[in-house]
């Protein structure tokens, strides 16, 4: 009887027994409450609900996003300290002090964290926050959908959390491969959290990817062709269509998976015809193309960033724009150099191996057309100056480290080894973490009116750096050493004093992250001191920039008009930039709405539900998602109208302020 | 390709003889040689210093104990050295340019409008082009010829090893000599030895870094990798692909020695009292780690492939394995 009402779920199901678990738990529950308390407490649930959760504004979904990043950064971050804690100590064999249970879920969770609840919140956070501005739009095409999307990320992030706490997450790696991931080898609801938790952010993913495709193609500012969009703008929307074209296969092997599990079918199991080699192909095709919409973007932040601080155009635009797009097409044609070690053919490694160093080469473009944007620059040492060189250099030792992953007869040894690891953390923090706390430097401005403290970013740029380099080069060493990624404990006494230099390193990473968390709170605190009330700080090059810091809801009060590359810049050439216009007109806006909260409840529901096969909650919470989609469709006042009246006020302000700075 | 002899292998690529004493020397000449020797010291270790620098003395994969990992790590440096090409300059360039068009320095000059030459993005797209191209010939060149399925030439007869990849253990089983053994293998020196792999649980790899390649282990398949001890010795093993709660326990030696302490291995294994057979095969099959390395004198006929096959059974799990089933490889799923 219980178990038709509860289904798996027990008391059983909280891990008592784990005083490190426990121990988290007390922490979040007591700074939940905390925070709780204070913002009821400073009256201010009303403004965050009005403001804030209900909002469809791009630029408030995207500070949302990024602050997710940020929350969920440090449950990662803390993952890897505790895994690198583990190996600095498991010795000789010894046992450390995470036993192999504990310890597989937190790499699991780790790699699942970082990237489909930084990494993507991130990127998809920036998107949100700069692509409108910069193509002059007023809000992407579908901002009910936006908002969506963010809550339904939002109930992926609560989920993993969760896990954490009732019941057990994946301890199968972050790309569960079955058969360990099937029902036989991992009974407990672990790999049901991952699918869940995966398939309700991806589901938000893929309506970001949609909206910002439509975004970029349809609602760009008169005038603006494609070959005059900003790069960061290009590469988010060949990120975008990444995104449509891969998101569905992950969806895809997530449902057979979850067939498998659920419904005791065998597409990956040993038995009965099941073939794991086809889940570890489909999962690469999607998983290959995900690092590009990760990279991508970043690209394009670094594009602008160097551009606008060596006061130069980007170095061969044109070459970028194809550079990124030949770079999205073979992103698909790649996948197999995850598992070359999977006994294909000699001639089927060859070509994917090939295919892999013929990516490198749009890639090894851009790094030149970058040095040579500096090229007869005035290049000016800002935080996200640093963050860029950083990358440059951090960036092409990765990409050598990965075409030598390429060479099949060189992976046979190199694979799953912790060259592999330290290869793509070198990657994935020289490139996107570096070019997404660059970003968030450049762009805070312009989302919040003030500057971040330079002194505290560049404490964070060091930390990060120095630390990136203590904690990865002992992995490329170790991997020499034949020392494989997952251990838990080993007996290879040579190997400890990498691991403990890597242990420092990660240390260094988080007084990176905490010089991170300082600069913000100082930068609050003199945020009088450091106000933009140009709405350009930084003598920027494109149009958001053109706007105010931060800009009103509506960005533009008149749509800007594109006849160059970089306009925001000619204008100021041309000394037209910041005309008043003769006469404003009324603006068409959307209006905020809960029923992004809504559905993404309802669907955290549903997923918790199914999780622990409680049948009931799973329909209620099915017909709760459902429900609240139809009641949207049928709500007939989803947009208003600003009255010119209102833009003038707005504007006014705007230009006294102006006046002020200049 | 093997007939290389383990001799000069070796020796090591630096020549530091240590410097000789003559015998019979005054005080004076004592106090000599005491900075001699320590002189003779200092250069002997600048020499191991670079050994260890060059050759990687202390690291498996670049100090490989077989032909197919001695051809790998001449891969990885080659294709390193290639790639070098292109990163130092993208280094040094960029340190430099950022250096030299600080806004601070006057001197440098600076052009506002300059974002296009022909000239440049030619050699930007051209150098990485050649680099890619000389690569990718190599790449198709050792993806054939360090193909692990392929059989490595020699004039030696092989060895044939069966390897089932288990929780938490490896089962290796010798089907020429009719013995088998848990988390120990032994080789002849510069014979070639066919590793014939599966699993009877989830993915692993079987690796040995210091012989060279890796494959994965899979139920239901066989995969294949050739690989050759030219020095003997004892060489660690391990399972690549996570697989679970034991998995950093999947450890094995493999005992490289002349045919005579192969021989002999054979032997020792031939007197173990436990035979393999379905009944031990069960009970082996058990989850368990750290297990002891273990023999069996004995291994039921066709027992590798009862193993691949079994998982080809339509009544899963419940059905006791087959083991006096006759093996035919047309129906095992061999992965080519």
């Amino acid at each position: 009887m219980l178990s038709q009402i509860l289904g798996k779920l027990s008391l059983d199901a909280v891990p008592m027994h784990e005083p490190i678990i426990m121990g988290t738990l007390a922490v979040v529950v007591l700074g939940g409450l905390a925070l709780v308390g204070a913002v009821t407490y400073a009256g201010k649930w009303g403004y965050l609900w009005k403001e804030w959760f209900t909002s469809v504004d791009h630029k408030r979904i995207g500070v949302m996003y990024i602050i997710l990043a940020l929350i969920m950064l440090l449950r990662g971050f803390a993952d890897a300290i505790m895994m690198r804690m583990q190996q600095a100590i498991a010795n000789n064999d010894g046992a450390g002090y995470l036993p192999p249970h504990h310890y597989d879920q937190i790499f699991t969770a780790h790699g699942v964290i970082m990237i489909f609840f930084v990494a993507m919140p991130l990127i998809v956070g920036l998107m949100n926050i700069v692509v409108p501005l910069q193509i002059g739009a007023r809000d992407v095409a579908y901002p009910f959908l936006n908002s969506l999307s963010f809550w339904l990320a939002v109930a992926g992030a609560i989920l993993v959390m969760m896990s954490m706490f009732v019941g057990d997450f994946a301890a199968t790696g972050w790309l569960a491969y079955p058969p360990l991931s099937g029902i036989g080898y991992s009974p407990t609801v672990g790999v049901d959290y991952y699918i869940w938790s995966l398939q309700i952010s991806g589901l938000g993913t893929t309506l970001t990817g949609i909206n910002f495709i439509v975004t970029i193609l349809r609602m760009r500012t008169p005038g603006m062709k494609l070959m005059q969009m900003p790069v960061f703008t290009w590469t988010a929307l060949v990120a975008n269509i990444l995104i449509v074209a891969a998101f569905p296969v992950l969806t895809a092997t997530l449902a057979l998976l979850t067939a498998d599990r659920y419904l005791d079918m065998h597409f990956f199991t040993n038995e009965l015809g099941g073939n794991a080699m086809m889940y570890v192909n489909l999962i690469w095709v999607w998983g290959h193309p995900e690092v590009y919409i990760l990279i991508l973007p970043c690209f394009g932040a670094f594009s602008e960033i160097i551009a606008t601080y060596s006061g130069k155009p980007l170095f061969g635009y044109k070459s970028m724009v194809y550079a990124t797009c030949c770079i999205g097409v073979m992103s698909f044609l790649v996948w197999l150099h995850h598992f070359f070690t999977m006994g294909s053919g000699a001639n089927v490694n060859a070509f994917f191996g090939i295919m892999t160093m013929i990516i490198s080469v749009p890639t090894g473009v851009k790094l030149f057309n970058w040095l040579f944007t500096m090229y007869h620059g005035r290049v000016r040492f800002t935080a996200p100056v640093l963050w860029t060189i950083g990358f440059m250099i951090t960036f092409t030792i990765g990409g050598m480290t990965g075409v030598l992953l390429a060479v099949p007869a060189a992976d046979f040894v190199l694979h799953n080894s912790l060259f592999l690891i330290a290869h793509f953390h070198n990657v994935i923090i020289g490139g996107v973490v570096f070019g997404c706390l660059a970003a968030i430097h450049f762009w805070f401005p312009k989302a919040f009116g003030f500057k971040l403290n330079e002194f505290w970013g560049k404490v964070s740029f060091w930390c990060w750096l120095v630390g990136f380099y203590l904690a990865f080069m002992p992995l490329y060493v170790l991997g020499f050493k034949g020392m494989t990624r997952r251990m838990n404990h080993y007996a290879n006494p040579d190997w400890h004093p990498y691991l403990v230099v890597a242990a420092i390193g990660a240390a260094v990473i988080g007084l990176g992250i905490a010089a991170l968390l300082v600069q913000f709170a100082v930068s609050i605190r003199q945020r009088k001191q450091n106000l933009d009330l140009s709405g350009d700080p930084w003598d920027g090059r494109t149009l958001e920039w053109a706007t105010s810091s931060p800009p009103p809801f509506y960005n533009f009060a008149i749509l800007p008009k594109v006849e160059e590359l970089d306009q925001h810049w000619e204008d100021k050439e041309r000394r037209v930039a910041y005309k008043r216009p003769a006469r404003y007109e009324d603006i068409h806006m959307p209006r905020n709405t809960g029923a992004g909260v809504y559905i993404s409840v309802a669907g955290l529901v549903l997923c918790f539900a199914l999780v622990w096969h409680i049948w009931w909650l799973a329909g209620l919470g099915l017909i709760g998602m459902v429900g609240c989609f139809i009641a949207r469709t049928y709500d007939r006042d989803v947009d208003y109208w600003v009255p010119a009246a209102e833009v003038a006020r707005i504007e006014n302000e705007r230009y006294a302020a102006l006046k002020e700075a200049a | 390709m093997l007939s290389r002899s383990s001799d000069d292998e070796t020796s090591p690529r630096i020549k530091c003889a240590p410097r000789r004493i003559p015998n019979g020397v005054s005080k004076r000449s004592s106090r000599l040689t005491v900075i001699k020797n320590s002189l003779a010291f200092a250069q002997r270790m600048l020499c191991v210093g670079a050994i260890v620098l060059l050759t990687g003395c202390s690291s498996e994969l670049l100090s490989p104990k077989g032909d197919v990992g001695m051809q790998e790590r001449t891969l990885i440096l080659t294709a390193l050295g290639l790639m070098l090409i292109v990163v130092i300059p993208v280094i040094v360039m960029t340190l430099l340019f950022a250096y030299r068009f600080r806004a601070s320095n006057k001197k440098a000059t600076y052009k506002p409008k300059w974002a296009h030459s022909t000239a440049i993005e030619v050699v930007v797209w051209t150098v990485p082009c050649i680099i890619v191209a000389i690569l990718a010939a190599i790449t198709w060149r050792t993806s054939h010829s360090l193909d692990p399925y392929k059989p490595l030439e020699s004039d030696v007869k092989p060895v044939t090893i069966e390897v089932v990849s288990m929780d938490w253990k490896w089962l290796f089983i010798y089907p020429e000599y009719g013995v088998a053994s848990v988390n120990q293998i032994a080789v002849p020196v510069n014979t070639p030895v066919n590793f014939r792999i599966t699993s009877d649980t989830v993915m692993n790899s079987f690796f040995i870094p210091q012989l060279g390649s890796q494959i994965y282990s899979m139920a239901g398949m066989e995969t294949k990798v050739h690989l050759i001890a030219n020095h003997p010795g004892v060489y660690s093993g391990l399972s690549a692909n996570y697989s679970g709660a034991g998995f950093s326990d999947m450890r094995f030696d493999v005992i490289a020695s002349t045919q005579e302490g192969f021989d002999n291995w054979i032997k020792q294994a031939k007197a173990s009292p436990r035979a393999l057979d379905a009944a031990s095969y069960a009970s082996l099959a058990q989850p368990s780690t750290k297990l002891p390395v273990a023999y069996y004198s004995t291994v039921t006929p066709g027992l590798f492939g009862s193993i691949v096959n079994k998982y080809m059974h339509t009544n899963h799990s419940d059905q006791p394995m087959a083991m006096d089933m006759p093996m035919h490889h047309a129906e095992t799923k061999v992965v080519e």
